[in-house]
């Protein structure tokens, strides 16, 4: 008999898979950081639409969580990312950003404050050496619960009213809020740019939870979604994947495939006056190369992986993320752009998109032009308490 | 706002046409007043409650038609518009059976081949055909059908473009684009399938709004009208505008304002005035008068000319033309408040189906049987219905769990004949309640239990249409869509670039070119023209320019 714990090839199953696997008409799966998670379950479409209409439901267990403990928990976090997490009360959740000493972004995430010394972190990237040396010293403790804290994305016009028909109360939490009910913590969040919450308990209890959820849903359209699905809604809300807008500067291999926060958007998320952090003295200095920009594309072909042109001539970025919104009925993409020519007026930027029609590869030049904010920003989101519909 | 005694434009009719060319109008910066007989703003594509705690789309109920370049122009999605398209349809039968239009192909040809292994071959060619059609039409849509007969650098442009594009479609394909804009989607159908149920499904979108049977010349292109819509790209998908069509006018109404623009509500126009042959302004029926060197009208063509323009000042062979305009009404329309969802026996559990467009028709020739009672002046003993349930996707409609169903009904007559004459005014309360409960039964093929569901049922016959929304007879695209009076001949040869005979007159309604449904797309064009011809230096900018 071996002593070794099988630690399997392939994907692997997540907390609520039964569920999944029964859904999957489509039988889309994609790893997630090992886990078989779905890009698809019916079809992208009318999962997309029950997001922005109704309400979806997607696993995001396979997320790296860490829980942050101790005296200096705050200090440390405060060292870590690139914000003043001293202005994230107990009760409440905040974005952040955290680099190296290059001030290169290494990921980005959800900061949790559960009380005065205790704290989570959400992330797309495995993390758990990089704040087990930022706490080096520190009186904190550090603890990986990635493997039994399961998370599910509950998002949409009538999550609250799931919420409510489930038997949890949460007219009080405005965005960003999260709160205890009995055996599960919901918080105000998502990836979508819409009224949504997220769901979080032991791993073990995700089932069940899924069950209270889906009974509840019926009458409110809930419907089990992918990632293609929310893919479309996180990029018209306006948000980056770490790896596709973004190289999380540990990943790469390549040198000088990192970028600042200031270059991805994000300036408003680094608070140069707190102290010392991670980068700071690098960020100091920092002048920025590019701009990731946010941009309607002219026409309706989806600007995916297309090169920007200055004036049609001179390259100078490339889009990471584009789109046909159903929701905003734009041509919508994020762009990376080198300087100066991201923040020039007019811009004179072009994206060159390329097509692939029956068998014939073509290319066409579409104008884009610089939207601020969101793409995507419905009232409903920040309505308190939120509108059933 | 406080209303100016005069405009550079005003706009006859809160219809979706109207506010959009009200809106484009606007936004080039011009002074605009929309005039609306009705409280509310609409037209045909307005949701009202009825029935406490359910909204209906009372008259358009679905939508693909809408141009997305309009939606992108206007930025409707700021002004709370979100479409959202709905997946397949079924057609039931008396035995019990059904045939179950799916999205997904595969799933599709399965479901074909279970009723005719050889139409579920048939139909990849079928829908190639139908998307060829589709791809030339489209592009005509924002722009100005060519008058043949002028030689202004525009008009042979414009005609140049049409035989360019013509031309490149090759002889034979040319050839099938004739036949197939003149012949019966009866006789286009039969060339490919075989099955009647299939068949029968397929034919509906062909006779939709149209006082001709399935076997008429023409048909293949009302359907076509049906096809060439898309949803984010998606030709010929359909779906519900949320909160009902009236969230689509209510967009239109805010963009408009946005842009500086003005509604009048509860203002009907009494006349449109005209001196020396040009149009000065309107008066409203409480006397009431506004000046703009500019009119555009949304209401149909003949509504416009005949009721509200001084016969005397125009030329008798244009009235004439108006006067032979076909605008024969031949729908009527239910709309249920339901306490739960209907049952439907035939459905395996949790068919996706039951959220897309469902009907009770099972031949060609039962439509056709069902047009047969139309001309002689009686609504269908077996009508052609178009059945959604738009609250199972749109939780806006009705209160969780409840129901709201919108029952699109083919045919029924304007001039109903009762006892020998045949009159619009022979629609009374009987008449309506005695067509409700045909439709019923016909409705019960699918869903027995229908009736038992019922909490509140509005039930508009062709002429609640017209003097509610003022479509003449109940016409819901103003106007048949018929060759003879479509591209350069609507509404009338040698007016079809949204003007008439009086100058500063200008048509932006369906009554226009490319005709009907909720497609903005005259209103578009009709905005277009007018800043061509008199924007002051104005011009449009955007996708439909």
């Amino acid at each position: 008999m071996s002593v070794v714990t099988d630690p399997k090839t392939g994907l692997i199953d997540g907390p609520v898979h039964d569920r999944l696997a029964a859904l999957s008409r489509a039988r889309g799966w994609y790893g997630w950081a090992g886990y078989a998670a779905p890009s698809v379950l019916d079809t992208v479409e009318f999962e997309y639409f029950a997001l922005r209409n109704q309400c979806a439901l997607f696993d995001i267990s396979p997320m790296h969580k860490y829980r942050l403990t101790g005296p200096d928990a705050t200090a440390v976090l405060n060292r870590l990312v690139t914000r003043d997490v001293t202005r994230i009360r107990p009760g409440r959740v905040g974005y952040a950003v955290w680099c190296d000493e290059e001030g290169m972004v290494i990921d980005d995430g959800t900061l949790f404050r559960l009380g005065a010394q205790d704290w989570r972190l959400c992330c797309q990237e495995p993390m758990l050496t990089w704040l087990i040396e930022a706490a080096w010293g520190f009186d904190a403790e550090v603890r990986d619960e990635s493997d039994t804290l399961a998370g599910l994305a509950l998002q949409g016009p009538t999550a609250f009213a799931v919420l409510e028909a489930a038997g949890w109360d949460v007219a009080a939490l405005r965005p960003f809020d999260h709160a205890g009910l009995g055996e599960v913590m919901i918080s105000r969040t998502g990836f979508t740019g819409d009224l949504g919450y997220e769901i979080w308990m032991p791993w073990a209890d995700a089932t069940a939870v899924w069950d209270r959820l889906w009974a509840a849903g019926g009458p409110w359209g809930l419907r089990a979604i992918g990632y293609a699905a929310l893919n479309i809604a996180r990029i018209e809300a306006g948000f980056l994947t770490a790896g596709v807008d973004f190289q999380p500067v540990h990943a790469t291999e390549r040198l000088h495939r990192g970028k600042t926060p200031f270059e991805l958007g994000l300036g408003r998320m680094v608070d140069m006056t707190k102290g010392h952090f991670n980068g700071r003295r690098a960020l100091a200095k920092a002048r920025p190369r590019s701009l990731l920009m946010r941009v309607d594309v002219e026409g309706f072909k989806p600007a995916q992986g297309a090169l920007v042109y200055h004036r049609k001539r001179r390259e100078v970025g490339h889009v990471t993320s584009g789109v046909w919104s159903p929701t905003a009925k734009r041509n919508i993409a994020l762009a990376h752009v080198a300087l100066p020519w991201a923040t020039r007026t007019p811009p004179d930027l072009w994206a060159e998109i390329y097509t692939l029609e029956e068998g014939r590869w073509d290319t066409r030049m579409a104008r884009l032009t610089p939207v601020e904010g969101a793409f995507f920003a419905p009232q409903r989101a920040r309505a308190t308490p939120p509108g059933r519909t | 706002m406080a209303l100016k005694s005069s405009y550079d434009v005003i706009v006859a009719g809160a219809g979706h046409n109207g506010l959009t060319a009200a809106a484009y109008l606007a936004r080039a910066g011009l002074s605009v007043l929309v005039l609306e007989r009705n409280d509310w703003i609409g037209g045909a594509a307005v949701s009202r409650s009825l029935h406490e705690g359910w909204t209906y789309s009372n008259c358009s109920y679905v939508c693909s038609l809408l141009r997305r370049e309009i939606a992108r122009d206007l930025d409707l999605p700021k002004y709370g518009l979100q479409v959202i398209p709905y997946e397949g349809g079924a057609s039931f039968t008396r035995d019990g059976d059904y045939f179950a239009y799916y999205s997904d192909h595969d799933a599709l040809r399965r479901e074909m081949a279970r009723h005719s292994p050889r139409d579920a071959d048939a139909y990849p060619c079928y829908a190639q055909a139908i998307m060829r059609q589709c791809r030339f039409i489209r592009p005509f849509l924002l722009r100005d059908a060519p008058d043949p007969a002028s030689m202004a650098p525009r008009d042979l442009g414009e005609m140049g473009y049409l035989v360019k594009k013509a031309w490149g479609l090759g002889k034979r394909e040319l050839g099938e684009t004739l036949r197939f804009w003149t012949m019966s989607i009866g006789d286009f159908l039969d060339e490919h399938f075989e099955n009647d149920l299939i068949k029968a499904h397929l034919a509906g979108s062909g006779i939709i709004g149209t006082g001709l049977g399935v076997y008429s010349p023409g048909t293949a292109y009302v359907l076509l009208h049906h096809y060439m819509g898309d949803i984010d790209g998606g030709i010929g998908a359909w779906g519900f505008a949320r909160g009902g069509m009236g969230a689509i006018s209510k967009a239109l109404g805010a963009a408009l304002e946005d842009h500086g623009g003005t509604i009048h509500r509860g203002a009907g126009v009494a006349e449109i005035l005209v001196r020396d042959g040009r149009v000065t302004g309107v008066a409203l029926e409480d006397g009431r008068e506004f000046a703009a060197p500019i009119v555009a009208s949304n209401m149909d063509v003949k509504r416009t000319f005949l009721r509200h323009v001084d016969r005397a000042a125009l030329p008798g062979e244009f009235v004439r033309q108006v006067e032979r305009f076909k605008i024969r009404g031949s729908s009527a329309k239910l709309n249920i408040a339901l306490d739960a969802m209907p049952a439907f026996p035939a459905a395996p559990p949790h068919a996706s189906f039951l959220r897309g467009d469902m009907h009770c028709s099972e031949s060609l020739w039962a439509l056709e049987r069902a047009y047969d009672d139309w001309k002689s002046g009686r609504w269908s003993a077996e009508p052609y219905v178009d059945m959604l349930i738009p609250s199972q996707i749109d939780p806006t409609m009705a209160p969780p769990g409840s129901h709201m169903m919108t029952v699109f009904v083919q045919y029924a007559p304007y001039d109903l004949a009762v006892n020998g004459t045949r009159s619009g005014e022979n629609w009374d309360a009987t008449q309506r309640a005695a067509l409700a409960e045909t439709v019923l039964n016909q409705m019960s093929i699918a869903c027995p239990d229908i009736r038992e569901r019922i909490l509140h049922m509005e039930v508009r016959s062709p002429l609640d249409l017209e003097r509610e929304v003022g479509l003449t007879e109940g016409n819901i695209f103003q106007g048949e869509l018929t060759f003879d009076q479509l591209f350069f001949n609507r509404p009338v040869p040698g007016f079809s670039q949204y003007e008439s005979p009086v100058k500063g007159l200008y048509l932006c309604g369906s009554s226009a070119h490319p005709g009907g449904g909720v497609m903005g797309a005259p209103g578009a064009n009709a905005a277009r023209a007018i800043l061509r011809r008199a924007g002051k230096g104005a011009t449009m900018k955007g996708y439909a320019a």
